[in-house]
């Protein structure tokens, strides 16, 4: 790992600046002068942010690995800018255990291209009937300490409140899909007119607002801190916002495609718009854009579902649920955060990294770019546009022809360049 | 017409020119060899994913009229897991020869994904796709209504006709496609039947609502579908047979007594005798289930010479 100059990025947005790392941290660029072989790279133009982490994220290993892996997944997240990844709990077998989740966390050290942070299960198997060792997954190596059923809702309130009281004891969060399941049954779209005229099942939007202000009733009863995953209607926003004016300890995600894209899409009956929760109204994404621009969403959070092209050439209602979104993520959040003028740069910075570490308890991201803090590093190019995702394995992107700007040219992970000029770097070669 | 995949985007001049077709086709019935050359050396391909006898043979009808070839192709079970892809399957047939793909599928929207894939050549003509259209149902319902109300038919829409559909909306294709299609001929539609058989959002579609059935008899409407409560489609505990739905619903022989002289009573099939609409009311001079079917060879008839090309 060479010692490194980058001249003249903006920093967090701000006025062009220096920056250098040495030894896997960032140092003050005056104490490069004079030592030798420092590589110089020219940044003039880009933004810098802190390398983004996602608190999201579905790697597919064990059990799914036709569709991504640990390394295509973390290869796919470099490319995006990431620097750290929560995998989720969904494998086959499920991680619901402290070897399993363990397992996870030492394939991601092998990739080497992130931090893969496992998701422990909240259930036993999802199944959403006994509680897994909770304990045990934060006690393990790779502490855990964001336990989800992502996919299912724990939907059963006694089991729910018990999670959350075991969470609190472990410094630890559940992230709830908020789903009631019976209000879902056989659901592939947005309820509403448009679903009605498809002829398509719908998912109505208080499947989820009910769930959401059950939990945030439980959290507070217990003291635990819950976080709500991929936040997709307008009333959930007006529950969230609730919920913390009381004090409660909520946070809330949403993902690129629920503030970019809308229902409309689906009367193409492709597939690839197939997503869970599914896409909305144009006003819900208004709505959410508005609430991350407040504060009432925390994050950004991508729900990357890479999936086979079998599962996505089909007829709609046989498609399955999911899309990619960690190589586009920035440069959707960028365009309908930070163009419009709703967000700033630094705050874009908190809302894709600062913020979802601090959530996930992942160390290291609290003073972005700041000296003595470990080199997360991500160079943008604000007006480039971003490529066609080609990291993961699967092809479900869903933004195909849609004009986005924000191009991820570099990205650091602990000091070590992931992506370079836009183009992977080949760690496996580095290291031989 | 390359496809006929809904009438929800079929406009009102191509809707007009395959009833005005379907109209020249039906005399071809009457004929003592009952069979045009038009689709000679043309294969259709009947490729049911769902059971449906009747539709199945209604489409065979009008292709061997036509003297297009036929074949069919039924596929067991429902759902990918179970068999063969609609990917597949559609190129299977197409590799055999299919230059027209008639299709019956469980999934919603599934002729619009065969269409706009990519794979396969072959015209589509959409006979039925889950809960969402069934569009050569609702031109033969079209053509029935349009004999029977407007004296002078070729050319003409069918303005001012006033439609009540009843039943199982929400679950109902058939009444979807006929929904837009008789919106887009100037008929008035109203569609009755109890809050959890209208769809969610019903009050964007073009049409009125009531849950009264009595009520919009009393308004006299020249022609009545009744559909049928499609219970394995329904979830959740609605018992369709039971007392309330036939006591609010049901096209009674006292109902139907209370209809305008002219007015017809209208059922896609297969009935449920007994529950939407009583036997003696089915069987009666009204009823014109029989021209529906009858005019169904026709309409497909004309649809499928529209896909061939015939049209332009």
């Amino acid at each position: 790992m060479s010692d490194i100059v980058i001249k003249g990025a903006g920093v967090l947005g701000g006025k062009p600046a220096d920056l250098a790392i040495s030894g896997g941290v960032f140092v003050n660029p005056s104490d490069m002068a004079g030592k030798r072989k420092v590589r110089v790279l020219d940044a003039s133009g880009l933004v810098a942010l802190p390398g983004l982490v996602d608190l999201h994220t579905h790697l597919r290993q064990p059990g799914g690995e036709q569709a991504e892996t640990i390394l295509s997944g973390s290869r796919a997240a470099a490319l995006g800018g990431f620097t750290a990844v929560h995998a989720m709990a969904n494998t086959t077998p499920v991680a619901d255990s402290a070897e399993l989740v363990t397992q996870v966390w030492q394939w991601g050290v092998a990739a080497g291209y992130v931090d893969v942070r496992p998701v422990g299960a909240v259930t036993k198997g999802l199944a959403g009937e006994h509680l897994a060792p909770l304990g045990s997954m934060a006690r393990s190596r790779p502490q855990v300490r964001v336990f989800s059923d992502d996919g299912h809702c724990v939907h059963d309130s006694a089991l729910m409140r018990r999670a959350l009281e075991q969470a609190r004891g472990l410094d630890a969060v559940i992230a709830q899909h908020a789903q009631d399941p019976r209000l879902t049954e056989g659901a592939h779209m947005n309820d509403g007119a448009l679903a009605a005229t498809l002829g398509l099942e719908g998912w109505p939007a208080v499947a989820e607002e009910s769930i959401i202000a059950r939990d945030v009733l439980l959290a507070e009863s217990v003291g635990a801190r819950l976080h709500v995953c991929h936040v997709s209607t307008a009333g959930s926003v007006d529950v969230v916002r609730w919920a913390k004016a009381r004090g409660i300890a909520v946070t809330a995600e949403v993902t690129p495609h629920h503030l970019l894209l809308t229902e409309d899409r689906v009367s193409s009956f492709d597939p690839l718009f197939k997503v869970n929760p599914p896409l909305r109204r144009r006003e819900d994404t208004l709505a959410l854009r508005e609430a991350v621009a407040s504060g009432v969403i925390d994050i950004i959070a991508t729900d990357h579902a890479p999936h086979p092209s079998e599962s996505k050439d089909c007829s709609f209602p046989e498609g399955a649920f999911g899309m990619l979104g960690l190589e586009t993520a920035l440069a959707v959040a960028m365009t309908t955060l930070v163009e419009p003028g709703l967000i700033t740069v630094r705050d874009l910075a908190r809302i894709m990294s600062t913020a979802p570490a601090s959530i996930g308890r992942v160390g290291g991201y609290d003073t972005p770019l700041g000296l003595g803090a470990p080199a997360h590093l991500t160079l943008v190019d604000p007006t480039g546009s971003a490529g066609e995702p080609h990291g993961s394995l699967s092809r479900n992107d869903p933004y195909r022809g849609e004009e986005l700007s924000g191009r991820v040219i570099h990205t650091f992970y602990a000091g070590t360049q992931t992506v370079d000029d836009s183009a992977l770097v080949d760690l496996t070669e580095r290291t031989a | 017409m390359k496809h006929l995949l809904d009438t929800k985007d079929l406009s009102r001049e191509d809707a007009l020119r395959l009833l005005d077709t379907a109209q020249e086709f039906s005399d071809v019935a009457n004929r003592s060899v009952p069979k045009l050359p038009t689709l000679r050396g043309a294969t259709m391909v009947n490729l049911f994913f769902e059971d449906s006898t009747r539709t199945r043979l209604s489409f065979e009808a009008a292709a061997k009229r036509l003297s297009a070839d036929v074949m069919t192709f039924h596929v067991q079970g429902s759902s990918v897991s179970k068999g063969e892809s609609l990917k597949d399957t559609a190129q299977t047939v197409e590799a055999m020869g299919a230059d027209i793909i008639v299709m019956r599928h469980f999934a919603s929207g599934a002729a619009h994904r065969l269409a706009n894939s990519g794979w396969v050549e072959a015209a589509i003509i959409n006979a039925g796709d889950g809960t969402h259209e069934h569009p050569t149902q609702a031109l033969l319902d079209a053509a029935t209504l349009r004999d029977r109300m407007v004296p002078e038919a070729r050319g003409a829409d069918v303005s001012g006709v006033h439609v009540a559909i009843v039943g199982d909306i929400a679950h109902s294709r058939v009444a979807r496609s006929n929904v837009f299609l008789l919106n887009t001929l100037g008929a008035r539609v109203t569609v009755v039947g109890p809050t959890e058989l209208l769809p969610t959002g019903v009050e964007d579609w073009p049409v009125t609502t009531s849950h009264d059935l009595d009520a919009v008899i009393d308004e006299g409407p020249d022609a009545i579908m009744m559909l049928r409560v499609q219970k394995e489609r329904i979830r959740g505990d609605f018992q369709p047979a039971s007392g309330d739905y036939v006591r609010n619903y049901c096209l009674t022989t006292g109902r139907a007594d209370r209809l305008p002289e002219h007015a017809i009573v209208m059922h896609p099939g297969p009935m449920n005798r007994g529950v939407e609409i009583a036997s003696d009311v089915a069987d009666s001079s009204r009823s014109v289930i029989v021209d529906q079917v009858r005019n169904g060879v026709a309409v497909r008839m004309a649809a499928l010479f529209e896909v061939w090309g015939g049209g332009k």
